[in-house]
């Protein structure tokens, strides 16, 4: 294909992007005086601040173009992934969930682990947490390079050396608060930056409704061709969709996950701390308008042959990555270009500097004061943040070498999560509202979950196991067998903790007060007006997102 | 003059020191709207008055100009109402 060519007027726009981050950084270092500050942002964030960089740590731009890709790809199906893949975890987190962590003042997810259980699930909960977020890191920095080399010309190295330093630089400088500022500055070149291309495609196209009368009638529909895997894009029946990424990958990542946790952990107090997934469930639920009409767009056009609109072909397989920045190539002039590519680089950044915030925070307090140090000074541990940081660049910067040399390992990626965070959540859920719960059993079901999870994947791709043991059908695509093995993860890790409980000692009730529910002060709403309760705008929130289910049905 | 709460004590000198205040994210925002869409209003009058070196489908539509210009206001607004905040 022809590379996108940028002009001054775009290299303008880039540079201002560049300078703003870096100047965000040199700022914000005065305000960065103690450890709190660096980790936790100072604990000073109000619910918008939070809410905006609870979701924007997790709109990457890889994700933008992957989902845009697959919506090409699957169809409208893509967006379980944005509603009931989202929005039931997001609310659950804010009601139920954030009162144990925020309460209990932690300062990390492991940190929780510490104090319902014991030193070893935190450690064991860390490691796998740090060892993932650098692996990602350095996976996302690999991806970002590659595509930059694809469509813009760019040299891999240089964009790869030039975002990893600027990350380094304002992240060093202050921490937490200088990726949550970026990660909201991302937020609004998102949208500015990537809604007008898919307005544009609207308008090229006629309607709404044009789009949807010329792609094919298995695109069109969320639950309508659920229940037969032969007749949807993405081969899974409703049972994965629910079970799998409704339930245990949504709920694993979103609860658990300790780069979109911290964010609200950096709220002012528990109400701004409980609106944060409240008001970050608003704007997930909106993005299909990018990704998944931006994808539809891309699919109609593509079906045209008048347009001339083909996605990228690498060797016989179709880059279903390329969507997006196709889109952006043939509606956007030179300046909106620039823009565009600044959005997708501000998300590929601000991913990172969120993977590279949390990594410090948990290695920091969960490894080197858990294990190393127990007795380091804050001041020490402000100084060992921003060593992390540093070292957590370096090793992922080598992490995208890796990548480089052996592209294969980009599979495993997509699955790591359901290695992690699936069975991390059933120590969670029991955790935190099952109180004759062990510490032992909830160290020896993590284990067993992320093990059984890690060897059905290798089961699967080595042909030891076949794929329809897990996903019930023998038609079941890569990303439904992701959903199932998530869904076993989960399940082993939940009985193997109940049963190991009835044989291991408990933890004594005083030290679970604030830590698990029956043990804990329920949130007093009485006197507080329905305006101002989270749980109204929750139930809003769902409101909302059973009618988008029911309108795309 | 600030009061105590702004105030804290130098731990080398001993000395009261004013805190300095920060300005929240938003007038941040409000800034590189303000900068990137001027850029972008800029160019798109250059291509009002050059339409043959736009390329562009639908560009005559000049989504430029009023894309631009919405970023522009946007980063206004964000700018005015902040101009004095701090957090």
């Amino acid at each position: 294909m022809n590379k996108i060519a940028l002009n001054f007027v775009d290299w303008l726009v880039i540079a201002i992007y560049f300078v703003f981050i870096i100047g965000i950084g040199f700022y914000l270092k005065k305000f960065t005086k103690s450890e709190e500050d660096f980790f936790l942002a100072g604990r000073k964030n109000s619910s918008w601040v939070a809410g905006l960089a609870f979701l924007s740590a997790n709109m990457g731009a890889l994700e933008l173009m992957g989902m845009t890709g697959n919506t090409y790809k699957y169809g409208m199906f893509v967006a379980h992934f944005y509603w009931i893949g989202a929005i039931p975890a997001m609310l659950f987190l804010a009601i139920y969930m954030m009162p144990f962590y925020y309460s209990g003042r932690i300062k990390s997810v492991p940190g929780y682990l510490k104090l319902r259980f014991d030193e070893k699930t935190r450690v064991l909960n860390a490691i796998s947490f740090a060892v993932m977020t650098l692996l990602v890191a350095g996976i996302n920095l690999y991806a970002m390079a590659l595509i930059l080399h694809t469509f813009l010309g760019w040299h891999w190295g240089i964009s790869m050396w030039a975002s990893a330093l600027t990350i380094a630089v304002y992240v060093t400088m202050s921490g937490l608060m200088s990726a949550i500022f970026t990660e909201i500055v991302q937020f609004f070149l998102i949208w500015f930056g990537l809604f007008l291309v898919v307005v544009l495609g609207i308008v090229d196209i006629g309607s709404i409704h044009e789009i949807f009368a010329r792609i094919p009638d298995s695109f069109q529909s969320l639950w309508a061709t659920a229940g037969d895997p032969t007749q949807n894009g993405m081969m899974v029946t409703w049972g994965g969709i629910v079970m799998g990424l409704g339930f245990v990958l949504s709920f694993g990542y979103w609860t658990t996950d300790f780069l979109v946790v911290q964010r609200a952990f950096s709220a002012k107090d528990l109400r701004s701390a409980r609106m944060t997934p409240v008001i970050a469930s608003f704007f997930k639920m909106a993005l299909p308008f990018i990704v998944v009409l931006g994808g539809l767009v891309a699919l109609v056009l593509a079906k045209d042959p008048s347009t001339g609109f083909h996605l990228l072909r690498d060797g016989n397989s179709i880059n279903y990555d390329s969507a997006l920045p196709l889109l952006l190539k043939r509606y956007y002039p030179n300046g909106l270009l620039g823009l565009g590519v600044t959005a997708l680089l501000a998300g590929f950044m601000a991913g990172q500097a969120g993977n590279i915030s949390a990594f410090n925070t948990v290695w920091t307090y969960d490894i080197y004061q858990s294990v190393i140090n127990k007795n380091a000074s804050k001041k020490h541990l402000l100084w060992m943040g921003r060593a992390a940081t540093l070292v957590g660049i370096v090793i992922s910067v080598g992490t995208a070498y890796w990548a480089k040399s052996m592209p294969t390992i980009m599979d495993y990626m997509q699955a790591i999560f359901s290695w992690v965070n699936a069975p991390l959540f059933a120590t969670m859920l029991l955790g935190m509202f099952v109180t004759w719960i062990t510490p032992s059993a909830a160290f020896w079901g993590l284990l067993a979950g992320m093990g059984s999870s890690f060897l059905m994947f290798f089961g699967v791709r080595f042909e030891w196991i076949a794929k329809s043991a897990i996903t019930f059908s023998d038609v079941a695509s890569a990303m439904a067998a992701n959903f199932w093995r998530a869904w076993w993860a989960w399940l082993i890790c939940f009985v193997i903790t109940v049963v190991v409980s009835f044989f291991t000692r408990k933890k004594p009730e005083k030290d679970l007060v604030g830590l698990v529910k029956g043990m804990t002060e329920e949130v007093d709403q009485t006197d507080v007006p329905l305006t101002k309760r989270p749980s109204f705008y929750a139930i809003i929130s769902l409101i909302i997102l059973i009618v988008l289910n029911i309108l795309y049905w | 003059m600030a009061n105590l709460d702004e105030q804290n004590v130098n731990e080398e000198t001993g000395e009261m020191e004013e805190e300095a205040k920060m300005r929240p994210i938003w007038f941040f925002v409000g800034l590189v709207l303000l900068a990137m869409g001027l850029v972008i209003v800029l160019n798109g009058i250059y291509y009002l008055f050059n339409p043959s070196a736009n390329d562009a489908v639908l560009s005559e539509l000049h989504p430029d100009l009023w894309w631009g210009g919405i970023m522009f206001i946007s980063g206004a607004i964000f700018l005015w109402t902040t101009r004095n905040a701090t957090v």
